[in-house]
């Protein structure tokens, strides 16, 4: 595709250069350096790298906790087993959870397709339906809590092994849970505006007093391809290692 | 005219291409669950999960996210700093063998 920079209309600019060429002009030009990425959605790339070093933090304190414990630690494929028609299923709970994530996932992908057609309906009821699947996911999450609680798994002791296995848990997946509700509540305003034609009819934002564009549906689904991402660490990691 | 020229600027991609990506994301999930489902041990469950995993994480930020379709600018800014995490990774492993060597030394009892 013939790329152009992003700018006003009216203004005509080179075109840009490709590959390695066009990554060393890029950021060796005046003015920006995401030439045709729109300011809203760089900005979300950048928030999303450093929430990449938030998570990166958490699972390097976890890796340093695990390593340096003289305690074994507790085997996470037993802790997350769960007891269906009299037979422990290892970690049965863990993988619904994923595959509820990875169908939300898929979900967002298409409602960013139907946005970039401009198709209203559908991409406000397939976004209501990856808020759907990210509640689901966060209910899992309560029940998982609540289970491991009651089973006596505490921040600073739990029956299984090294005490450090607690805090671990509560604070990556308590981290990860936050993020899963603040994209559904995300989801949940974009959605209303899309579903009430707010893009169509290029209506103002109550709170910026902007035009919204239909390009805010692929940045919501930055966002939550993130979180995504987030747990497929999570789940090799804190889970499966 | 701002509108038709974001509009223009985006390529649309075939609802195929979705469908297949999701579609991988599930057997790459599946496969990972099996690793801790047959209770593989050592390097071999290590490496399929890392395989796994980056896999997947591939899939979701090349084509979920768009990223294979960006300028290099902006996918050398994204993906470049995180690697460097690897770094830290490796100043921690060294930090973790020596406080367990100093707990096993000054506390007794080891793993």
């Amino acid at each position: 595709m013939h790329e152009t920079t992003k700018t006003k209309p009216g203004i005509a600019l080179p075109p840009l250069a490709p590959g390695m060429q066009g990554f060393a002009s890029d950021w060796a030009s005046d003015q920006r350096a995401f030439k045709n990425v729109s300011w809203g959605k760089a900005m979300m790339w950048i928030f999303l790298l450093s929430d990449t070093f938030v998570f990166g933090c958490f699972l390097l304190a976890y890796m340093t906790a695990r390593m340096s414990t003289t305690v074994p630690w507790p085997n996470p494929s037993e802790v997350f087993a769960l007891n269906i028609g009299g037979q422990d299923i290892p970690l049965i709970l863990i993988a619904i959870m994923t595959f509820v994530l990875i169908s939300s996932s898929g979900t967002m992908a298409m409602a960013v397709m139907y946005g970039y057609r401009r198709d209203r309906r559908k991409t406000a009821a397939l976004m209501l339906l990856t808020a759907l699947f990210g509640a689901t996911f966060v209910g899992m999450q309560a029940f998982e809590w609540t289970k491991l609680i009651h089973e006596g798994v505490r921040p600073w002791e739990n029956p299984f092994g090294a005490a450090q296995f607690g805090s671990s848990f509560f604070m990556i997946t308590g981290f990860h849970g936050t993020h899963v509700t603040i994209g559904v509540i995300f989801l949940i305003i974009i959605a209303r505006k899309v579903w009430r034609g707010d893009f169509d009819q290029e209506k103002r934002g109550f709170f910026t007093s902007r035009k919204g564009r239909y390009e805010i549906v692929e940045i919501t689904g930055l966002y939550w391809h993130f979180v995504d991402l987030v747990w497929v660490f999570i789940f090799a990691f804190f889970y499966l290692w | 005219m701002a509108q038709t020229a974001a509009h223009a600027e985006h390529q649309e991609h075939p609802i195929k291409l979705y469908l297949l990506v999701w579609g991988l994301l599930f057997v790459l999930s599946v496969c990972s669950y099996l690793v801790d489902y047959f209770g593989l041990h050592g390097y071999l469950r290590w490496g399929l999960i890392l395989i796994f995993m980056v896999l997947k994480a591939g899939l979701i930020v090349a084509v979920f996210m768009h990223m294979a379709w960006e300028r290099l600018a902006l996918i050398y800014a994204i993906i470049v700093p995180p690697v460097l995490v690897l770094v830290f990774v490796a100043m921690m492993v060294s930090e973790s063998h020596y406080t367990l060597l100093t707990r096993v030394n000054f506390f007794g009892a080891g793993p």
